[in-house]
């Protein structure tokens, strides 16, 4: 019977052989249209009449040079005017008037529901400080905000769907992201950096990975660095890069609860997770350097100036601007002196 | 009580003693016993027979007889009403023991893996409310958390000591008190970096969250699902007729009923005590049968009907109310970090929250529920509570809405207040909405446990009953005949 069956069946190999490499094809000629749409889409978003140097390079702003050795300069030069964006905003009523912006509520310091809080449980840290700064400027009241905490890999999303007005969530500023949303100019300056136990041989980003467990965060710079790494061989080949997570801090639930064995997030966050954990550390200095910004949709011009402006009466205002907001939340956690986190003075070099 | 024979039907070689010494005769003469009978002769047979044949040929031999004849009639009858008897007995234990397991065992499993799901997801949502407090969480929702999971852990014990071992509910019981006390432990590190101010506490109640919502409380929806089916097949083992024994009664008492009419014929004899006993006790019995199964099978019947389905309707909206609440709570938890895009009745892409539309169908399957509780409950007792857990819905949807325009509008704090604060929150509602269920439960769990139990008593003895008199029956068949035979001699 099974002899039978084989001989049957014996036949078909080669049809079926044809029949799947048909399908693929057709799946393929599908599928290509989609994805390259998706790559276009950031020009859909761009609108009519922009036309920024991002484009000018094939589409995407990593195949330029220069952008890809210093995205943070791809921003728009300050301006305190209203456009069509901010209009929207304040044009909201009664309760509505308010700026909805996309946050963290799991990085300790930067952006955080202290359970200690109070009985409000406001979300507080760095990244809030910022906000509500933006709020007072552009609302005149730094409580008109509506908070949404976005996932890591929501972020893009969140911004070209509309749900927030603005991404201010300790984001890196890169070529690849500059293709779908805007950056403002750079608030603040990190790297990545690997967090292990303190007993753990790992020395920093090297061999001492070797058949280690590596934590990210979907779609953060880490993740995709490493990665890319992996790819390119820089990152030893035996190091296993665990499924990412929704947030950063996930990975120290992780790395306590010993499913992994590393985690690799930005140094301003890894201290972050140390300063919740004595047993752990950072191990090795930052392998990149990166810089957050607040993050606009990429048709949003008059926002990314109002902004880059905002930024600039921060960093000068000496009572309570950006080193005031520094001292009171990651002087503790990061270095006392606040000169390795502040970024160089800003560049506007995209010009629409 | 014993006519005289009258002259049609003399019984045949009457007065002569005709007792056969041997039951073979080689060769009877057709009409009547020869007296004497000619020496038994072994039947030289050229090949050896088997015993059935050798048998069957000694039973036609004897049946040329009368005394064979009333032999074998009486043996016959004997064994009908022996073998009805223990058909009865068997058949009724069986229906017996179904109903028994249904009313002592798979009803309350059912219920048991029920209340499993619903603690597991009463603790998930007491921890979460008690993170949502923004502060430590209260006294209050502590105290629910720790009962919740208390509960659970009995009703996991209870659970594993009635499941039969390598079952598949076996299986999914040892899962989940596996997976029990690392929630406990993910919890437990929550509160405590809770208390040190770290928001990592907010992460390892995630990561409990997302083991309950993924692993455990499908784990216990698989458990009260399993049971369901055990509880629906012990019914369908309980409540069918019991034919084979209904139709040996009929083929007893007909058999009886033809050897009177037989003996009456042949003795003009209207009675045979023996025959009438054995045809008493038989009717007895089939009476009993049918009549004890016919009672026993309506309370069983009824307790599904008002028992088993208002249980399982009342069950799955009390998990509906559940998943609602959990859901509501993190909607506030999320803050729209997770989104879902579904199609409306246009056809277009609309985007929601993803828990709040969870909220939603969960609602909805609340409110079909409740709707369905309704219309089973019978009476007022019933009826009652259900409606006014309608009513709690209601409300709760009302205060919903508001709460999610405040947090539609920005203000997390007063959305936060109108969810689990102390009064005019949506918390009160879902509590409100619990209660009334679980009375109603309890009330639908009376009826179901007295349904139920009637029908048990209904089959109370049945199966002895139906023994003994079957024995008596056969013994009363076997004196009868004797009787008859004594004659003969």
């Amino acid at each position: 019977m099974r002899g039978r069956l084989r001989t049957s069946l014996r036949g078909w190999g080669g049809v079926g052989a044809m029949a799947v490499v048909c399908a693929l094809a057709v799946a393929f000629v599908l599928l290509l249209p989609l994805t390259q749409s998706h790559g276009d889409g950031s020009t859909g978003t761009g609108g009519p009449g922009v036309t920024h140097a991002v484009q000018a390079a094939d589409d995407d702003p990593c195949t330029d040079p220069a952008i890809k050795a210093a995205p943070e300069k791809q921003t728009l030069s300050p301006s305190g005017a209203d456009g069509a964006t901010i209009e929207k905003i304040k044009a909201r009523q009664g309760e509505k008037r308010k700026l909805i912006v996309g946050v963290d509520q799991n990085s300790y310091r930067w952006g955080y529901r202290n359970p200690n809080g109070g009985a409000n449980a406001d979300l507080e840290g760095f990244d809030i400080d910022l906000v509500h700064r933006i709020a007072q400027d552009i609302l005149g009241d730094p409580n008109a905000v509506q908070f949404k905490a976005i996932p890591t890999n929501q972020r893009i999303p969140a911004i070209q769907q509309g749900r927030v007005d603005m991404i201010v969530r300790t984001m890196t500023i890169n070529c690849s992201r500059l293709a779908d949303v805007a950056f403002s100019a750079p608030y603040f300056k990190t790297g990545q950096q690997v967090l292990a136990p303190k007993s753990s041989d790992i020395t920093g980003y090297n061999d001492t990975l070797a058949r280690k467990r590596i934590c990210t965060a979907e779609g953060s710079t880490a993740n995709t660095k490493l990665e890319d790494d992996k790819k390119a061989g820089e990152l030893v080949s035996s190091a296993k890069i665990s499924p990412p997570v929704p947030n950063q801090l996930d990975c120290l639930v992780r790395l306590q609860l010993g499913e992994v064995d590393a985690v690799v997030t930005d140094g301003a966050l890894a201290a972050s997770q140390a300063a919740q954990d004595p047993t752990v550390e950072l191990k090795g200095t930052p392998f990149t350097t990166e810089y957050y910004g607040v993050a606009m949709k990429q048709d949003a011009d008059d926002l990314v100036r109002r902004v880059n402006r905002i930024l600039v009466d921060y960093r000068q205002d000496t009572t309570d601007g950006w080193q005031a907001s520094y001292d009171r939340w990651l002087s503790a956690t990061l270095d006392k002196d606040s000169a390795k986190s502040e970024p160089p003075t800003p560049q506007y070099l995209r010009k629409s | 009580m014993t006519h005289p024979p009258k002259s049609s039907a003399a019984p045949p070689g009457s007065g002569v003693p005709t007792m056969p010494s041997v039951p073979t005769q080689a060769k009877p003469p057709a009409p009547a016993p020869q007296a004497p009978p000619p020496a038994p002769v072994p039947d030289p047979a050229p090949a050896r027979r088997t015993a059935f044949a050798e048998g069957l040929d000694q039973v036609r031999a004897a049946a040329t007889t009368e005394p064979g004849r009333l032999r074998i009639i009486g043996a016959a009858l004997a064994l009908l009403v022996v073998l009805f008897g223990a058909v009865t007995a068997w058949q009724t234990d069986d229906r017996a023991a179904a109903a028994d397991d249904v009313l002592n065992k798979s009803q309350p499993l059912s219920n048991a893996a029920a209340d499993i799901y619903r603690y597991l997801a009463d603790a998930n949502t007491a921890a979460s409310s008690g993170f949502l407090a923004g502060g430590q969480e209260t006294a209050a929702s502590r105290e629910r958390y720790e009962e919740d999971i208390d509960k659970a852990a009995s009703g996991l014990v209870q659970a594993a000591s009635n499941s039969d071992p390598d079952s598949p509910a076996a299986a999914t019981v040892t899962k989940l008190n596996r997976l029990l006390p690392e929630y406990k432990g993910l919890v437990e590190r929550a509160r405590t970096y809770n208390r040190q101010g770290f928001p990592v506490g907010g992460a390892y109640l995630r990561y409990a969250n997302e083991k309950m919502q993924e692993e455990m409380l499908p784990a216990a929806e698989d458990l009260y699902t399993s049971e369901n089916q055990r509880l629906r097949a012990d019914y369908g083992d309980a409540t069918p007729y019991p034919w084979a024994a209904i139709g040996l009664g009929v083929l007893a008492l007909a058999a009886l009923a033809w050897a009177q009419h037989r003996n009456y014929r042949r003795t003009n004899r209207v009675l045979n005590h023996g025959l009438v006993a054995a045809t008493a006790t038989t009717t007895v019995v089939l009476l009993w049968l049918v009549v004890g199964h016919t009672v026993a099978r309506a309370g069983l019947n009824d307790s599904y009907d008002h028992g088993v389905r208002s249980l399982n309707v009342l069950h799955d909206a009390r998990i509906a109310s559940l998943k609602a609440r959990g859901n509501e709570n993190l909607t506030l938890v999320a803050r729209g970090a997770e989104t879902v895009t579904k199609k409306n009745a246009k056809g277009e892409d609309v985007t929601y929250d993803a828990y709040d539309y969870d909220f939603n169908t969960d609602m909805d399957a609340l409110g079909k529920g409740l709707a369905a509780a309704s219309k089973l409950a019978d009476d007022d007792t019933g009826g009652k509570p259900v409606t006014a857990a309608e009513g709690n819905m209601k409300v709760w949807k009302e205060r919903h809405t508001a709460a999610r325009a405040q947090d539609e509008n920005g203000n997390y704090e007063a959305a936060l207040e109108r969810v689990i604060g102390a009064e005019g929150a949506t918390g009160e509602c879902f509590d409100s909405v619990d209660k009334n269920l679980d009375r109603a439960l309890r009330h639908e769990e009376t009826e179901f446990e007295q349904a139920a139990g009637d029908g048990l008593d209904a089959m109370t003895g049945l199966s002895v009953g139906a023994a003994v008199l079957a024995v008596l029956g056969a013994a009363g068949a076997v004196l009868g005949i004797g009787r008859r035979l004594s004659e003969y001699r």
